[in-house]
C-alpha cells in the first residue's frame, strides 16, 4: 500500500474478506514465528507467565491511550501514543504466545476482549488512573524502571519467543524510561508548584511499588526452570535508577511506604481494583456487544 | 545484545538468498528476491524494504516463495500492510504462492539500513540514523537532559561524548548514546537539539536546528 493507493480499496484488498469489527483485520502477531514450545517446558506455566507480562503491557497501554488528546503539548501526544503502541505490540506478542502455550484455541483477541477482570494478571500499578500529568509520568517512570531490567533478563529465557520479545522490548522501553525520567526531572526541578505536584505524584504511586517485586509462585517455578525472571532480583536496579532520577529532580525519597506485601489482593492472582473494570468496559465494549462481528 | 552477530550492511547476506539489484534467474526472469527487494515501505515509501533492512530471507521452493521479515518495533502497525504488499508484488510478478514469515530474533537494528537507504532518507529531509548504541555489560544506562542537549565531538570507537547529565555514573561511559552529533539535513549545521524522542512514528524523533530554525525528523538509533 502506498500513499497514492485508493484507501478504501486497500481496506478490502485482503485474501480474507471479513474482518473483526474492532481488530482492524490485523493478522496473528506471531504469524510465521516458529512457536513450538520446547518439549520440556511447563506449557501451563508458560501460558500463565505470558499472560502476566502481556496484561501488564495491555492495561498500561490502554491507560496511555486515554491521555491522547489530553497531553500538554503535541509532542507529548505523539510520545504517549507511541509508547502506548510499543506496549500494545508487546502485549499482542505476549498474549499470542500465551494462547499458543495454553493450546485451548484462544487467540490474542479472545484473551484481550473476552476475559473478565478477575482473569487479568497485570500488576495493579498498570491499571491505576492518573489524577494529573505528574501522576502519569511518575507511574510510567516506575513501570519502565521495573519492566526494562525485566525484559533485559528475559533475553536469556529458554523460551525462544520470550527471549525475542525481551530483546525487542528492551530497545523500546529504554526510550519510555528516558521520556518519563525527563518529565519527572523537569517538573520536580521546576517551579514550586510543579515540584509540589511531582512530589505528591511520586508519593501517590509509591504504595503500588512493593507488589512489582513480589515473586509469584508461577514466576518462581519458571525462573527456576530458566524461562521467567524472578522480579525480586530487579529491585536493586530499580532502586538505583529511581534514586538517581529523584535526585536529579530534587525530590526526596518517597515519604510513603512502597506497599510491601499485598497478600490477598495481588494483581498477579486476579485481585484488582474497580479501575480495571472501568478499563475493560471501555476496551471490551464492542467485542462483547458484537461477538465475532465483522465489517 | 543478540544482534551482535550481524554487522552493519551485512543484513542482506543473512538469508543468503537476497541479492543485490538486477540479479536474474537462469531463464532471464526477475528473481523473487528482486521483487521483494523493491517493495517500498508503507510509511516511508521512498525507501525499499531491502534498504530498510527488514528482509531476512527470500527462498523459492516448490511450494511457493517463502519470505522472512523482521519488525522494526513490536507495535509497528505497518507489518500487516508490508506482508500484504510483498504477497501482492510477488503475485503481480507471476509468482503464485507466497508466504511471509515474521522473524523476531535477532531484533531489527537501524544498522541494517543500507547506505542507499540512508542517502534517500537524508534527501527527503529525514536525518538518517548513526551507529546503533553498543551496550556495555550491566544495567542499561539512563541519560537525562538529552532533549535539550547539544552533543559535541564525534563518536570515538562507538562511544559518544554527551553533554547531558548521566545517570548511572560510570556505566554511561563507553556506551554510545542516541543523539550523538546529529547534523541538520537542511543546512548541515552540526549541532541540533531534540524536541521530542517520539515523532509521527516510534522510529523517528523530532529535532530542531538552531541555525536554520527548521524542525526535522531523525531516525533513532536502535
Amino acid at each position: 500500500m502506498s500513499f497514492d493507493d485508493d484507501a478504501y480499496g486497500a481496506l478490502t484488498d485482503h485474501d480474507d474478506d471479513a474482518r473483526w469489527a474492532y481488530g482492524t483485520g490485523f493478522a496473528d502477531p506471531l504469524a510465521g514465528v516458529p512457536t513450538a514450545v520446547p518439549g520440556d517446558l511447563d506449557r501451563a506455566g508458560l501460558a500463565a507467565y505470558c499472560l502476566m507480562l502481556g496484561d501488564d503491557a495491555l492495561v498500561m497501554s490502554h491507560r496511555l491511550q486515554q491521555w491522547v488528546t489530553r497531553a500538554p503539548e503535541l509532542e507529548d501526544e505523539l510520545a504517549l501514543a507511541n509508547i502506548g503502541l510499543d506496549l500494545l505490540g508487546q502485549a499482542r506478542l505476549l498474549l499470542g504466545r500465551a494462547g499458543e502455550a495454553e493450546g485451548a484455541g484462544r487467540d490474542e483477541d479472545a484473551l484481550a476482549y473476552l476475559r473478565d477482570a478477575g482473569e487479568f494478571r497485570n500488576v495493579r500499578l498498570a491499571e491505576r488512573g492518573d489524577a494529573d500529568f505528574a501522576h502519569l509520568v511518575a507511574r510510567l517512570l516506575v513501570f519502565s524502571c521495573w519492566r526494562l531490567p525485566l525484559l533485559d533478563r528475559l533475553t536469556a529465557s529458554r523460551d525462544p519467543v520470550l527471549a525475542a520479545i525481551g530483546a525487542k522490548g528492551v530497545k523500546e522501553v529504554t526510550y519510555h524510561r528516558e521520556y518519563a525520567a525527563q518529565w519527572v526531572v523537569r517538573l520536580g526541578d521546576g517551579t514550586d508548584l510543579s515540584h509540589r505536584r511531582m512530589r505528591a505524584a511520586i508519593d501517590a504511586v509509591w504504595p503500588s511499588v512493593g507488589e512489582l517485586f513480589e515473586t509469584h509462585e508461577v514466576e518462581a517455578r519458571l525462573a527456576a526452570a530458566g524461562v521467567a525472571v524472578d522480579p525480586a532480583l530487579l529491585r536493586p536496579e530499580f532502586d538505583e535508577a529511581m534514586s538517581q532520577v529523584l535526585a536529579a529532580a530534587t525530590l526526596d525519597s518517597p515519604a510513603t511506604t512502597d506497599g510491601g506485601a499485598t497478600a490477598g489482593d495481588r494483581g498477579r492472582d486476579g485481585g484488582h481494583g474497580p479501575e480495571l473494570g472501568e478499563i475493560l468496559v471501555e476496551m471490551q465494549e464492542l467485542a462483547r456487544a458484537l461477538p465475532g462481528g465483522v465489517w | 545484545m543478540r544482534d551482535g552477530a550481524i554487522t552493519a550492511g551485512g543484513a542482506m547476506s543473512v538469508g543468503g538468498a537476497v541479492t543485490g539489484g538486477g540479479a536474474m534467474t537462469a531463464d532471464g526472469a526477475v528473481s523473487a528476491a528482486d521483487v521483494v527487494a523493491t517493495v517500498t515501505d508503507p510509511e516511508l515509501p521512498l525507501v525499499t524494504l531491502a534498504e530498510l533492512g527488514i528482509v531476512r530471507e527470500v527462498r523459492e521452493t516448490v511450494d511457493g516463495v517463502l519470505v522472512a521479515i523482521t519488525p522494526t518495533y513490536s507495535g509497528c502497525p505497518a507489518m500487516e500492510a508490508i506482508r500484504d504488499d510483498i504477497v501482492r508484488a510477488l503475485r503481480d510478478a507471476g509468482f503464485g504462492r507466497a508466504a511471509v514469515r515474521t522473524q523476531l530474533s535477532p531484533a531489527w537494528t537501524t544498522d541494517w539500513i543500507s547506505e542507499s537507504g540512508k542517502a534517500k532518507l537524508a534527501a527527503a529531509g529525514i536525518s538518517p540514523p548513526g551507529a546503533a548504541p553498543r551496550r556495555a555489560a550491566g544495567p542499561i544506562p539512563l541519560v537525562l537532559g538529552i532533549h535539550t542537549e547539544t552533543v559535541r565531538g564525534a563518536a570515538l570507537g562507538g562511544a559518544a561524548a554527551v553533554g547531558g547529565e548521566a545517570v548511572g555514573g560510570e556505566a554511561v561511559r563507553g556506551a554510545a548514546v542516541p543523539g550523538a552529533a546529529i547534523a541538520c539535513p537542511r543546512c548541515g549545521c552540526a549541532e541540533t537539539e531534540r524536541i521530542s524522542a517520539f515523532s509521527a512514528t516510534a522510529c523517528r524523533e523530532l529535532r530542531r536546528c538552531p541555525a536554520c530554525r527548521e524542525p526535522f525528523e531523525h531516525m533513532k538509533e536502535i
